[in-house]
């Protein structure tokens, strides 16, 4: 039997604010458990939570930018569940009154466009961290990221594909990023994403059962989770079983999802307004404020690298992957007036030495000021293409502008004249056997002049130069 | 009756607490009490009133600034724990 899938998800990504939601304490990940702790998000008797305004304002940034209504008025609910990360056991989240509905991004797969729906955007606070014994019948608890700032960002079961679902997620993630609202590291948590996962027939309205796979903490293992989701519901139907509604966790070491049955599946959420916390009240002023303040988002900046720079789109799509990477590029292209030079040497030599060192370009030693002289040098004959590579290495040890570098090491280019047809005569009175075979036809013994006159220079000849030169001199004698 | 036995069993599950017969009974008793005299409520006609979180429109966007201030130390935070053990409380397993 043939089967469409049907996926959706529901990412949450950590917002990027020093306080956490509700109280002052700092956000900072990494602190000695428990050391960011307060009445407030210990859920002591007698506080009340006060909304931080940076979490409104970033959650409006990413509703924006993922084309939603922002609703004028929202409030918060309690969802009440019991688990030992909850200290006051209810998480404040919304819940009939969400912050933003009614979106959709536009995600690109072989080439091909397609919308994703957003079912909604709201604002909630995280739960704390357990750490399980392995070895004694004991969990620890760790509240520091108790009230640590999300937003829970909900897709339409769009996608039909793990590989659809994969493009949504880093589409969404690269937003995130650009924004600013969040750091984006999947291994520590800050964006984490489950999936909703049903398969039906070919041509069918009807969703089957879906199941909720969770636990996947990197890009490649939601894809692999989904992947395996989707064979395990065909397998079952195809055998004559029946896929039951349920939560599973998703095991990357054994490339397996294991049902999470019993009491932690047991939710009754029992939502109700929070009676602490004032709605949010959003008018069209504060909403044009934020609009205004959002970046050039990551598509916007590959169409316009695409048309003013001429750049393939597949340069454009790496090139603007990461924004500080765009900045950088921008940078040289402004400074060299060279947009395809440019975009060769940073995707070629600049990101493979980053990559070689597990970097990003925040730590690049290459200047864009540095890269920019470097293509000019180029230009002007200064140094070969080929030199020039051995040159940008040395920038990046050493942070050096590249007339340092080739003024400390003698590496300048031999562009004059004279001097090569010095050496080319020099090499044809020391070779007149080779010489001899040349004019005969062996016209492969032109790659031997060349070598020789590379090792007579130490590598410096122009080779554009040397090429005209030795043609000449080798058919003229 | 508001409420049923099963459904107090139900949220006593949810809340990981175990009850004897004896208290079931008591308990179911006690919330169907509760429940009922909250039900006086109801009487009262509140279709023009605002709902009590939304208050009167005038009392909205009560916000903090994204602003850090200093938090307890772990002592204190973990003064009220029944088991604590370092810095973190300590709880019995809550994953197989």
């Amino acid at each position: 039997m043939d089967f469409t899938t049907v996926i959706g998800l529901e990412v949450h990504a950590q917002l990027l604010t020093k306080s956490k939601i509700f109280c002052s304490c700092s956000t900072t990940f990494g602190a000695s458990p428990n050391s960011h702790t307060c009445p407030v998000c210990l859920g002591m008797p007698g506080v009340l939570p006060v909304l931080n305004k940076t979490v409104v304002e970033f959650a409006m940034k990413m509703a924006l930018a993922t084309n939603c209504n922002i609703n004028k008025f929202s409030s918060f609910a309690r969802k009440n569940y019991f688990y030992p990360d909850l200290p006051k056991a209810y998480q404040i989240s919304q819940y009939s009154e969400p912050l933003a509905e009614h979106g959709y991004m536009d995600i690109e797969l072989d080439g091909k466009m397609k919308r994703i729906g957003i079912t909604r955007i709201h604002i909630e606070e995280d739960a704390g961290k357990l750490l399980h014994d392995d070895h004694n019948p004991f969990s620890y608890v760790d509240l520091n990221r108790t009230g640590v700032p999300l937003i829970e960002i909900v897709s339409e079961p769009d996608m039909h594909s793990a590989e659809e679902a994969a493009a949504y997620l880093r589409a969404l993630h690269e937003i995130l990023v650009y924004l600013e609202i969040c750091d984006g590291t999947m291994e520590e948590g800050s964006f984490r994403c489950d999936a909703n996962v049903s398969i039906m027939p070919v041509g069918s309205q009807e969703f089957g059962t879906r199941a909720e796979l969770k636990n996947m903490n990197s890009f490649r293992n939601v894809q692999r989770a989904i992947e395996y989701e989707v064979k395990r519901q065909s397998y079952l139907i195809e055998n004559g079983g029946r896929v039951i509604q349920e939560t599973r966790l998703w095991d990357a070491n054994a490339g397996v999802s294991n049902s999470m049955r019993g009491k932690e599946e047991a939710h009754d959420y029992r939502y109700f307004p929070d009676p602490d916390l004032l709605p949010v009240i959003v008018n069209d002023d504060w909403i044009a404020r934020m609009r205004e303040s959002l970046p050039e988002l990551p598509a916007a900046k590959r169409a316009r690298f695409i048309a003013d720079y001429e750049i393939p789109a597949y340069d454009a799509g790496v090139l603007t992957a990461d924004k500080r990477l765009s900045f950088y590029y921008e940078e040289v292209v402004r400074l060299s007036g060279k947009p395809k030079q440019a975009s060769n040497w940073v995707m070629g030599e600049v990101l493979r030495l980053l990559n070689e060192d597990k970097k990003d370009i925040s730590a690049c030693a290459v200047s864009p000021a540095g890269l920019a002289m470097l293509l000019e040098l180029i230009e002007k004959g200064t140094i070969s293409g080929k030199m020039a590579k051995d040159v940008i290495v040395e920038m990046y040890v050493a942070g050096a502008m590249p007339d340092e570098i080739i003024a400390t090491k003698g590496l300048s280019q031999i562009s004059d004249e004279s001097a090569i047809i010095a050496t080319i005569t020099d090499i044809i009175a020391k070779n007149p056997e080779q010489l001899e075979q040349f004019r005969a036809g062996k016209d492969k013994l032109f790659g031997f002049f060349v070598g020789q006159a590379m090792k007579a220079t130490g590598g410096k000849a122009n080779p554009a130069l040397l090429n005209d030169l030795l043609k000449k001199m080798l058919a003229a004698n | 009756m508001k409420i049923g036995k099963a459904e107090v069993a139900h949220i006593a599950n949810l809340s990981r607490l175990e009850f004897g017969d004896a208290e079931m009974e008591l308990f179911t008793s006690q919330l169907n009490d509760i429940l009922l005299y909250m039900e006086k409520l109801s009487a009262v006609d509140t279709a023009s009133v605002m709902p009590a979180t939304t208050q009167e429109m005038a009392r909205h966007n009560a916000f903090r600034e994204d602003v850090v201030a200093p938090s307890l130390s772990s002592e204190e935070a973990l003064r009220n724990a029944p088991d604590a053990t370092g810095d973190c409380i300590r709880v019995p397993k809550v994953v197989e």
